[in-house]
This record gives C-alpha cells, sequence and structure tokens, in this order.
C-alpha cells in the first residue's frame, strides 16, 4: 500500500468533505455534524467537542483511506469512479447502519426509544439521520461520492 | 424573567417566561441547547384550567411548518433548516391538519408544569430536560441576572430604575458580538394606524458614545469594551466612511422591505424588515464614535495601530465632508440641510481626535485639525444660533429649534449654564414641550412624512439633564420623577410616550431611552451633590 498516498489524498479527502458538510449546514441543507457528534462523545463543552471532533474526524479519514487503498491494491486499479463508488457504499453505510447504531456508542446521545436524560440530551439521527434534516442523505453522499472520488483519482497503486 | 399572576375565578396562577442563560462555565459543563425559551405555570391558589396553543409561524408568519409528535423527544418541526422543539409535561393534541398543537390542563395549588421551545441550526438538537432540571434552569438564569444587577456601581436615587434600564439593555446586547440593538422589534407604530413603521432591530453609531457613556458610569466594563469592539470592528467596513447604522454582525447593507402579508399592530402598515436610513448621511455619526473612543481610552483603554489609523481617517472624513448638508439626527426623508448638531458633532469628533493626542493616545495632524474645529464653532455660532428667538436652530439659518440641540453641554460644546444654551434650553422647552414631555422638532417641521408622532423618551431625559446642568435642580428631580412614571408596570420604555394617554409608542423596549435614563441619573445626582457642597461651604 502507497502509505503516503493515503496519508495525502485522505488528509485532500476529508477535508473536501468536511467543507462539503460544513457548506451543506451553512446553507440549511442539514444540521449533521460529524465534528460536533464525534467531539461530544468526549466532552460537554461545544468548543472543546468540535475542536476533538476534528481531530477524531481527520483520524477516521485516515482509516478509512486505507480501507479504498486496500480495494484500489486489491483490484490493482484506481479511478475516480471506482472511489466515487467505494463512497457510495460508505456512504449507505453510514446512512443505514452507522447512524441508527449511534445512540448504542454515544455517551451523550438520546436514544430513539426513550426520553432525554440528565446525560443524555443529543438528538438522534434516526433512519438515514433524516432527525438532522430531510436533506442530510443528499448532502452525505454527495460528501462520500468526493471523498471516493479524491482518493480515487490522485492515489497511485503501489 | 417575565412574572405573570392571572386572577380567575376560580384560582390564581402564575406563568414564567424567560430565556435561559448559562455561565461560560455551565455550558462546558453539561449540554445546552442553542437556544430556549422556558414557560413555567405555577398555581398559587384554588384550580385553574388553561388552554394552550403552540402554533410556530417562522419567517415573519409565511411558513406554516407541519409538527411531528415524538413522544417523549417533543412536539418538532423544521423551517429554513433549523428545528423547533417543543417539550412540556402538559397533555397536547396535534390539530388536524397538523399545523398546530394544543394543550388543556387543570392547574392546581402548588402545581408546578413546565413548557420548554427551543431552536437549533447549527448542530444536531440538545434536547432540553423538563421537570427538577427545568427547574434548576430557571434558578439558575435568576441566580445570573442577580448576580450581574448586583455588579452595577450605581448606588445613588433612582437605583432600581437605573438598573432595570441596565438589564435591559443587556437584553438587546448581541453576546458574540458585543453589538446593541436599538430594540428588538419591528414596525410598533409611532401612531397607532399611522406609517411611522421601523424596524429597528440594528445597531445606530448615534447611540455609540451614550452607550458607552452609560456603560462605563455603572461600570459594566466588560460590555463597554465589547461595545467598542464591535464598533471599531462594524465600522472598518465602511471606513473612513460612516454608515448610520449595521447588524449586530456588522453587516452593512440592510435594504428596506415592506412585509404586504401583515396587517401591522393596530393596522399600521406598512410592516417593514431591514432599513434604508443605512443609505443616509448623517454627520453627527462621527462625533458620537470618536466620543466613544474617547471615553474608552479616557477609562485606560489602548488603541492599535489599525484602530488609530481609522480613527485618524474619521478625522480626515470629517475635516473634507463637515461642509456638507446631511440628513441629520432623527434620519429625516425630506432631504438634506446643515443641521446644527450635525455640524456640533462635527466640532466633537474634530475635539476629542486633539484632545486624544494631547493625552499621548494616539497622534494626528492636530494643527489640521484644530482649523477645521475652530472654523465648525465659527460656523455655527454665526449662523446656527438665531439672535431673534434668542436659540440655537434645527438648521443653519433657520427659526426652528430642535431637542437634539440639548445635547450640546452634554458633548461638552458649550456649558449647560452658558446663557445661549440656558435660552435654548427655555427656547425648546417653550415649543416643543407637552406635560413634560419632549417632541423632537416642531410640528410643522416636513420630515418627508405624514405629521404625527408622541413625544419622544431620550428628548425628555436630555432636558431633565440639561435643567440639572443649567442649575435647576429641584425643577429637574420633579421633571425627572414624572418621566419614570411613564414607564410601564416592569420599568419599561417604548421610544415614543403619547402625550395624552402616556401610552407607549413605537419599537419596545428602546434602548435609546433607556440610555438617557441611565445617563440623567448620575448626572442629575452629581448636581445635587454639588449644590449642597456649595451650601455647606457658605
Amino acid at each position: 500500500m502507497n502509505k503516503r498516498g493515503v496519508s495525502l489524498w485522505g488528509f485532500v479527502g476529508t477535508v473536501v468533505m468536511t467543507t462539503l458538510m460544513a457548506g451543506s449546514q451553512g446553507l440549511g441543507l442539514t444540521r449533521m455534524s460529524l465534528p460536533f457528534m464525534l467531539g461530544t462523545m468526549f466532552t460537554p463543552d461545544r468548543d472543546r467537542a468540535k475542536l476533538i471532533g476534528f481531530g477524531v474526524h481527520f483520524v477516521n479519514g485516515w482509516v478509512f483511506a486505507s480501507v479504498y487503498a486496500a480495494a484500489f491494491e486489491s483490484w490493482r486499479r484506481a479511478t475516480w469512479w471506482l472511489g466515487a463508488a467505494i463512497g457510495l457504499v460508505h456512504a449507505l453505510f453510514v446512512l443505514t447502519v452507522a447512524m441508527p447504531a449511534l445512540p448504542v456508542m454515544h455517551p451523550r446521545m438520546v436514544s430513539e426509544q426513550e426520553g432525554p436524560a440528565p446525560t443524555k440530551q443529543l438528538e438522534p439521527p434516526g433512519f438515514l439521520a433524516l432527525n438532522y434534516g430531510r436533506r442530510t442523505p443528499i448532502s452525505v453522499i454527495l460528501a462520500h461520492l468526493l471523498y471516493g472520488g479524491v482518493l480515487g483519482t490522485f492515489y497511485r497503486l503501489k | 424573567m417575565l412574572e405573570t399572576t392571572f386572577h380567575c375565578p376560580t384560582g390564581v396562577f402564575i406563568l414564567r417566561d424567560l430565556m435561559l442563560v448559562s455561565s461560560e462555565e455551565q455550558k462546558r459543563a453539561s449540554l445546552t441547547p442553542e437556544h430556549e425559551v422556558l414557560r413555567e405555570i405555577e398555581g398559587i391558589a384554588g384550580e385553574v384550567e388553561v388552554a394552550i396553543l403552540y402554533g410556530p409561524r417562522p419567517d415573519y408568519g409565511r411558513i406554516h411548518p407541519g409538527l411531528k409528535d415524538r413522544g417523549r423527544h417533543g412536539i418538532r418541526c423544521e423551517a429554513n433548516g433549523a428545528l423547533l422543539i417543543l417539550r412540556s409535561e402538559l397533555p397536547w393534541e396535534l390539530a388536524g391538519d397538523g399545523r398546530s398543537a394544543h394543550g388543556l390542563v387543570r392547574i392546581r395549588a402548588g402545581e408546578r408544569k413546565c413548557l420548554s421551545f427551543s431552536y437549533s441550526n447549527e448542530a444536531p438538537a440538545i434536547i432540553p430536560l423538563l421537570g427538577e432540571a427545568a427547574r434548576e434552569r430557571l434558578e439558575r438564569t435568576v441566580r445570573w441576572w442577580r448576580e450581574w444587577a448586583n455588579r452595577c456601581a450605581y448606588r445613588g436615587p433612582y437605583r432600581d430604575a437605573v438598573v432595570r434600564s441596565a438589564l435591559a439593555l443587556k437584553l438587546m446586547t448581541y453576546a458574540p458580538s458585543g453589538a446593541l440593538v436599538a430594540a428588538p422589534t419591528t414596525s410598533l407604530p409611532e401612531a397607532m394606524g399611522g406609517v411611522r413603521n421601523w424596524d429597528y432591530r440594528y445597531c445606530w453609531l448615534r447611540d455609540a458614545s451614550f452607550t458607552l457613556r452609560a456603560l462605563s458610569t455603572l461600570c459594566y466594563d466588560e460590555e463597554a469594551e465589547a461595545f467598542h469592539g464591535w464598533m471599531l470592528h462594524a465600522t472598518r467596513l465602511t471606513w473612513p466612511e460612516l454608515q448610520v447604522l449595521y447588524d449586530v454582525f456588522g453587516e452593512a447593507r440592510l435594504s428596506e422591505r415592506e412585509l404586504g402579508h401583515l396587517e401591522g399592530y393596530a393596522g399600521s402598515r406598512p410592516v417593514r424588515i431591514g432599513n434604508d436610513a443605512h443609505g443616509q448621511l448623517q454627520l453627527d455619526v462621527y462625533g458620537e464614535v470618536l466620543d466613544a473612543a474617547a471615553r474608552f481610552a479616557g477609562r485606560g483603554g489602548r488603541f492599535d495601530r489599525d484602530a488609530t489609523r481609522m480613527l485618524n481617517g474619521l478625522g480626515h472624513t470629517v475635516c473634507r465632508r463637515w461642509r456638507e448638508p446631511d440628513e441629520g439626527i432623527w434620519e429625516g426623508r425630506s432631504g438634506r440641510f446643515h443641521h446644527t448638531h450635525s455640524k456640533a458633532l462635527c466640532w466633537v469628533a474634530l475635539d476629542r481626535l486633539i484632545n486624544m493626542h494631547e493625552a499621548r493616545h494616539l497622534k494626528v495632524p492636530v494643527d489640521v485639525f484644530r482649523a477645521h474645529r475652530g472654523e465648525i464653532r465659527r460656523e455655527i455660532e454665526a449662523r446656527g444660533y438665531n439672535e431673534r428667538i434668542g436659540s440655537y436652530t434645527r438648521t443653519f439659518d433657520g427659526d426652528e429649534v430642535d431637542a437634539s440641540l440639548l445635547t450640546l453641554p452634554l458633548y461638552g460644546y458649550v456649558e449647560g449654564t452658558n446663557p445661549r444654551m440656558r435660552s435654548t434650553y427655555a427656547r425648546i422647552h417653550e415649543r416643543l414641550s407637552r406635560d413634560g414631555l419632549l417632541y423632537r422638532y416642531e410640528t410643522g417641521t416636513d420630515d418627508g412624512l405624514p405629521p404625527s408622532e408622541g413625544a419622544f423618551g431620550i428628548c425628555s431625559f436630555w432636558a431633565v439633564e440639561c435643567q440639572a446642568r443649567g442649575g435647576d435642580v429641584e425643577g429637574a428631580k420633579q421633571a425627572f420623577e414624572r418621566l419614570l412614571s411613564y414607564a410601564n408596570d416592569v420599568g419599561l420604555f417604548a421610544g415614543e410616550i403619547d402625550p395624552e394617554t402616556g401610552a407607549a409608542l413605537g419599537n419596545f423596549p428602546q434602548a435609546f431611552t433607556h440610555i438617557g435614563l441611565i445617563n440623567a441619573a448620575p448626572t442629575f445626582a452629581e448636581r445635587r451633590q454639588e449644590g449642597a457642597a456649595r451650601r455647606a461651604c457658605l
């Protein structure tokens, strides 16, 4: 595996993805903020949560870039559409499996079945993360398509 | 927190409304909603049936969002990307069309029930807790405000009214930037059924100096510094020219629009959002901003290189433009004139720069500024004072008076005891006063709008201050107390007062009036003390 490629393009892909998600938030398309959701796993302080969340988010970006790179290496080819295809699967997994399961893993997130409690007040994302806005799935899918597209386009096979 | 007691045939209950406040420490320790309004109903005696209706209508009533009952997660709806959640301890039912919800509940003595409304648009919402946790938030908020009010350093007479006004100002401050809006409302009419309906949810630079003076007098230094910071930040966008008003973020484009679908308060149309005054030329704002900067420097504030360059630039703009006519402090829509008040404030602008230079707060081309300052004064004394009526006049070579001229001694342009100022005060009082209240200008003055408006709150407080500075402390005391009687039941003032009925007119509550109150009370107390000291010496 091309580790330098994974580091560089994993980072760039995460930057592009984060920018698109933040832009969608700013335009009122979604309230989903992965850095905030990840950061509140560690602290209730909003500002610190965003900071920590960004760190965790970028580490995740590299971890997933390794998975994408492993797929490219096994297929012995890396193209934008292959990257985007993995991104689509990745996004669908996030929306249909990871998001609904998040309340179980997140110490400050309210479960879908119960009401808020003193230590659990963060709104859960629900199926397809629709609780964060009707256009959330579109933003998430687009962001992952771009992430995968960047990796597929620029990653060089070893 | 607003507490309203309802006396009903079957019992008594209290309704408490508040926006929750948390200290920075508390925000770090627990997740709190971005914005939350809490209502609590408490039964006091007997049993009362209370009907509650919830029908959110965002975007000035243009959106009727569909509500979803999500059980313990509350009643939710979305509008323009934001999420609105209502949670309560009361039973609710959605209306058939799903656009509103209603509840009916019997409240018995001793029972307490709360409703929480929260708004989130930045990130996933934080769902607020009810019950004991909500009551804790309520008590925490009350405690926070009490502690804030106790920091008020003013210990003179009428302290309650001064503290109430300070609280009103704090509530009108946008915490992230330190900006202070003129009022939190738009289009409450200055005459019932009339067209003088304006959007005051912006920050006027003309309030700058008086605001800073008020905050500094009460020793709210943190707020004064934040406001000063916002002022310097906002004005950078239009530097070296100043605009009349900006929004809380410093945005300068605030085009006025009319909302035709709203009928307006008491049928007062049009309802406006935005304010076209932003495009006017009001030369007085230079004096206001530079006087505020001088106050800031006088209290130990320092200017960095950018701020120095900026203040210098404003001085040069004054030198270049003071001979131009302008719309004046009252934002008339009938054209530009040579307003005496605007010229006097240009004098103030240069005077403060020269003083700051002499006190080594900054460096300015002092000879140039002195020359212009002298020229402005000569022009005012020659053309802005009418010997025939014995008064400074609204415009150069005119014969109308204007309440804004009462501020001349407040800025130190002239002493309150100066014969010209004393006679100006007398003439203004004679022509503009009614039952102790003051109009801004004479009835016949063309301001570009149909006549009819109330007496102006801050002008009446200026008059009190002027009267006290002129030496009539007892008269000022009576006038001040009479003015205080026009406050509503919780001590708040609108921009104007109807002299016929005493009713509040215009946007409410209005910062300018409360600033006038805060500034008048200490001046007036100082004069009383000076008088007492003089008598003791004799």
